[in-house]
């Protein structure tokens, strides 16, 4: 890749401002019988170029052979999942300045992507992983039959919330850091129920409450997840998997009052009274009350089974055998209450979501630019009376 | 040795089309892409589909819009059956699960587009590609005990039979470096265009003319070659695609002096004339010191006059684009954009049923020239383009394959391409790098062959096509091994890239009019009376280093004749 860049007429201009930037790239040839090991390349680009321009650099002028795959550099073909000093991402999607910023050693370390299986340099084996898992969900629409002679009738709102999971572009990045997936291999992940959702949230399948109920009885499945966030933090497309994961569970014990083999709607909802009852969690009550109550023979076993690791919480003070018998209530009992009332008053949940909530926005810039576009819209209008602005006519 | 009644090569749009059509018809399909499916450059299509669904609207204004869009260049029976088809065509992609935007009264929404006499763009915010390349590969993996993939094999060549009919391909395990010869009783070629020709371009890496050029190898014509779009608003800072949709959403463009430049040439259309109109526009603008920037060579796409929250919801992605990789708030100020290469027109000359000139091959979607988009492709029309014409040739090919006996295939072309790759692969380093050779037939392709062209130029540009050709047959590589050799299929693919520029460059010198695309200032005119044919290109003799040969095939006119056109 040479220094200079082309304009549309053709001429060639000095690019100002390029940098320096050593790529520190892991590699591994699985024909040569040698391990993986660390390669570093100097490239030289603008700061704001992405980490896959200065890899493609260093494999057009001096190494062929680094295996990377890539396509649309624009962050919407999902090929180059790579992980830049420890964090999953796109590779076209990551700057080299600020790649470089969370760097510590002055270098950018790009590695391939992980809880998959390496195939060569920063290519991973998305099939053995990421695709089984993705065909565990059933992951196509399964809608009533007959169908519609036209167009099945919808909500606008409904097809605006499901687009942020058709927004998944199967790149890999949360699989690759997805905590739980690395104790729990078999755990189906955050692409699949993010994708789980794509359908769960379209009001033209079907089958929502079957999908539901076999996830939620998967030990692998629906309540695996530990809310470690680090799928959020991995999504280059505001997809938020856990998000999704956290909808599809709302959706599962409060529409369709799927009560789990996991118990994992019973955790939810001993977290759910824990926090109404005292402000905070009590974690003594914690296991008794996700397993049916201090009574219930399930309880006793699973509080058998966790005695290593309540001895180690008494041990470390974690748990005091004071707090957990006594556990304080928050003096605000009343606010508490006040919170509960509104949220359980409310006709719908509200939930986040990409392309309807607008977050941090100031209401004063909103009004000034709804002002500015009807201005715009007033100019037009007055400037040339005859334009119909809708496209319509030809 | 997989054999199969339908073979498909490539697997984005048209491809995986062709994959459920000829399922669906009974066949036992094969559908091999050299990327995962749902890395296929469809993906990036953002704005929409065009299809005439309201009840206002009728398929004969589509197919006029398009007529008057490819500057009568298109072949109109073909356009019928294109814009005829697509309400269809958008309510089985409804049905299998594409989540259209909807109106408030539930049904599809619909969105202006450029060139459109009406609102007739279905979409799914600006994502509109990835949305059904991505249901599609949801019903492929549904389909998956009918549907074999084939992901992450690479097409060397094409196989005839001796009685002239194209019997199967050979193909690389690119994971493995294994070479198989793939036997089918009919094939199609889904592979997409050759935007990589160019530099800079809104295509991904991997959109090479693979397609385009194994069939100009066997044989087949390809035709209107010169026809190549840039698209008017590509992001100044990469190169990047911002989709049409925002201009449909009301956006505007301006030059320096801060005017609504299209108001010379599109008084009534203004920023949604086609796209040929407006990246002349942008580029007279930018020629004549009006451009904005440090180099003054850009235009500004103002979004700021689209209420914000119709951004945030239908036009997402750009906001990502904007803000990831130039910095740009889009919803607070306005972007730099100029014409950037986007769309090839041209492409393996088929029927309306998607067979080439060699029996029992196929090719639909921008791989393909059926023609439908002519001299200028209305933009939401491509996505269309590769549905119809995919599941057409993917229906077509089922029937004729059972109605015939699976053919017998030797091994020969296998063992001439695995012989050919070794040589790749242990040439001396003594020629140019694969990567600079690329380079240079990028940068000069986009100088010569762009949005205003002449006879000085081009003939530059075919010197250097020829001269790259030559050294290309030298250059090296460095990767000397067999499990994800990239490197080698780089090779491979800088020669499918020649071959088409080839043809690009030599069917612009021939055509001295200007017409859709193809803008010449030595020809200002479009010029019915001599240049209303298309240009074909074939092979001049079956040599490996054999020329390209020119010729003419008629333009189908049935209901539309040659007008003066505005917008």
């Amino acid at each position: 890749m040479s220094s200079t860049e082309t304009t549309n007429d053709g001429a060639s201009t000095k690019v100002e401002g390029l940098q320096e930037f050593t790529l520190r790239l892991r590699r591994y040839d699985p024909e040569s019988g040698k391990p993986a090991y660390y390669e570093e390349f100097t490239i030289e680009l603008e700061p704001h170029r992405s980490v896959l321009d200065g890899i493609l650099q260093a494999k057009n002028d001096e190494d062929g052979s680094i295996g990377i795959r890539c396509s649309c550099r624009a962050a919407i073909c999902g090929s180059c999942g790579t992980r830049i000093n420890d964090k999953p991402g796109l590779a076209c999607h990551t700057h080299l300045d600020e790649a470089l910023k969370r760097s510590k050693d002055g270098k950018i370390t790009v590695e391939p992507l992980g809880n998959m299986p390496v195939i060569k340099d920063l290519i991973v084996d998305m099939d053995a992983v990421h695709w089984k898992k993705q065909a565990r969900v059933t992951p196509w629409l399964l809608p009533s039959e007959p169908l519609p002679e036209r167009e099945h009738i919808v909500p606008r709102e409904a097809m605006v919330d499901v687009t942020q999971s058709m927004a998944c572009i199967q790149c890999g990045a949360c699989v690759s850091d997805c905590l739980s997936m690395e104790i729990d291999p078999l755990f189906v992940g955050p692409a699949a129920l993010a994708k789980t959702y794509r359908f769960v949230g379209d009001p033209r399948d079907a089958r929502h409450q079957q999908r539901l109920n076999d996830l939620a009885q998967d030990p692998h499945g629906l309540y695996a997840c530990t809310h470690c966030f680090n799928c959020i933090e991995a999504c280059p497309k505001g997809v938020a998997p856990m998000s999704q994961i956290m909808r599809l569970r709302r959706i599962a014990s409060q529409d369709h009052h799927i009560v789990d083999r996991n118990n994992g709607e019973r955790h939810e909802m001993a977290i759910v009274n824990s926090v109404k009852k005292y402000g905070t969690l009590n974690e003594a009550n914690m296991i008794p009350d996700s397993y049916g109550g201090k009574l219930h023979p399930a309880s006793a076993r699973a509080m058998l089974a966790s005695l290593p690791v309540i001895t180690k919480a008494l041990l470390r003070r974690k748990v005091t055998p004071k707090s957990a018998l006594f556990h304080p209530k928050s003096p605000d009992q009343a606010q508490i209450k006040r919170i509960y009332r509104e949220v359980g008053e409310r006709e719908q949940r509200l939930e986040h979501n990409l392309y309807i909530t607008q977050p941090d926005e100031d209401p004063a810039e909103i009004a000034a630019h709804e002002a500015h576009v009807a201005a715009a819209a007033a100019r037009e209008a007055a400037a040339k009376p005859g334009v119909d602005q809708t496209g319509a006519g030809a | 040795m997989p054999a199969h009644d339908v073979l498909i090569i490539g697997a984005g749009l048209a491809g995986q089309r062709a994959a459920l059509a000829a399922a669906d018809a009974g066949a036992s399909v094969a559908i091999l892409s050299k990327v995962h499916p749902v890395r296929s450059h469809s993906v990036a299509a953002a704005g929409g589909i065009n299809a005439a669904m309201n009840p206002a609207d009728d398929w004969r204004s589509h197919a006029f819009d398009t007529v008057k869009g490819s500057d009568y260049l298109g072949d109109q029976d073909a356009i019928e059956v294109m814009c005829s088809e697509a309400p269809n065509e958008i309510l089985h992609l409804e049905h299998i699960g594409v989540t259209f935007h909807r109106n408030e009264t539930g049904h599809l929404d619909l969105r202006a587009f450029g060139g459109a006499s009406m609102k007739r763009t279905a979409y799914v915010a600006d994502i509109t590609g990835q949305a059904i390349l991505h249901v599609l590969y949801e019903q492929l993996m549904k389909y998956s005990d009918r549907v074999d993939r084939y992901e992450e094999w690479f097409n060397t060549s094409l196989i005839r039979g001796d009685d002239g009919r194209c019997v199967g391909c050979v193909a690389r395990n690119i994971r493995t470096g294994e070479m198989q010869t793939f036997t089918a009783k009919t094939t199609i070629l889904a592979t997409g265009g050759v935007g990589q020709a160019f530099k800079p371009t809104t295509n991904g890496l991997i959109c090479t003319g693979d397609g385009m050029s194994l069939a100009y190898r066997a044989g087949a014509r390809l035709m209107d070659m010169e026809m190549i779009q840039y698209h008017p608003t590509t992001m100044t800072a990469n190169g990047f695609l911002i989709t049409e949709g925002a201009r449909g959403e009301g956006a505007h463009l301006r030059n320096a002096d801060g005017e609504r430049f299209m108001v010379h040439s599109a008084p009534n259309k203004m920023e949604l004339a086609s796209r040929d109109v407006v990246s002349r526009a942008e580029q007279k603008e930018i020629n004549e010191g009006r451009g904005t920037g440090p180099l003054k060579d850009s235009v500004l796409l103002d979004v700021t006059v689209v209420p914000k929250n119709r951004v945030l919801e239908a036009l997402r992605e750009i906001v990502n684009l904007g803000r990831d990789f130039a910095g740009i708030d889009i919803t607070k100020e306005p972007i730099p954009v100029r014409p950037g290469q986007h769309y090839t027109m041209g492409g393996v000359k088929t029927d309306s049923d998607g067979e080439s000139d060699i029996p029992g091959l196929y090719a639909a979607g921008e791989v393909a020239c059926v023609s439908v988009h002519g001299g200028n492709r209305l933009g939401a029309n491509s996505l269309l383009d590769t549905l119809i014409f995919g599941r057409r040739s993917g229906e077509h090919a089922a029937k004729v394959a059972a109605s015939m006996p699976m053919p017998t295939v030797s091994d020969a072309s296998l063992r001439d391409d695995e012989r050919e790759i070794k040589s790749i692969i242990d040439r001396p380093r003594t020629g140019r790098r694969v990567s600079e050779i690329k380079e240079e037939l990028g940068v000069s392709m986009n100088r010569y062959c762009a949005v205003f062209r002449d006879e000085e130029g081009m003939t530059k540009g075919h010197e250097i096509v020829k001269r790259l050709q030559e050294e290309a047959k030298t250059a090296y590589i460095d990767d000397q091994g067999t499990v994800f050799n990239q490197d080698v299929l780089g090779a491979l693919e800088l020669g499918f890239m020649l071959d088409c520029s080839e043809a690009i460059v030599k069917s612009a010198l021939e055509r001295k009019e200007s017409r859709g695309a193809h803008s010449r200032t030595d020809y200002t005119e479009r010029n019915d009376e001599d240049w209303l044919f298309h240009l074909t290109v074939e092979k001049d003799g079956a040599d490996a280093g054999a020329d390209a040969k020119l010729g003419q095939s008629p333009v189908t006119i049935t209901q539309w004749q040659p007008m003066e056109r505005t917008y």
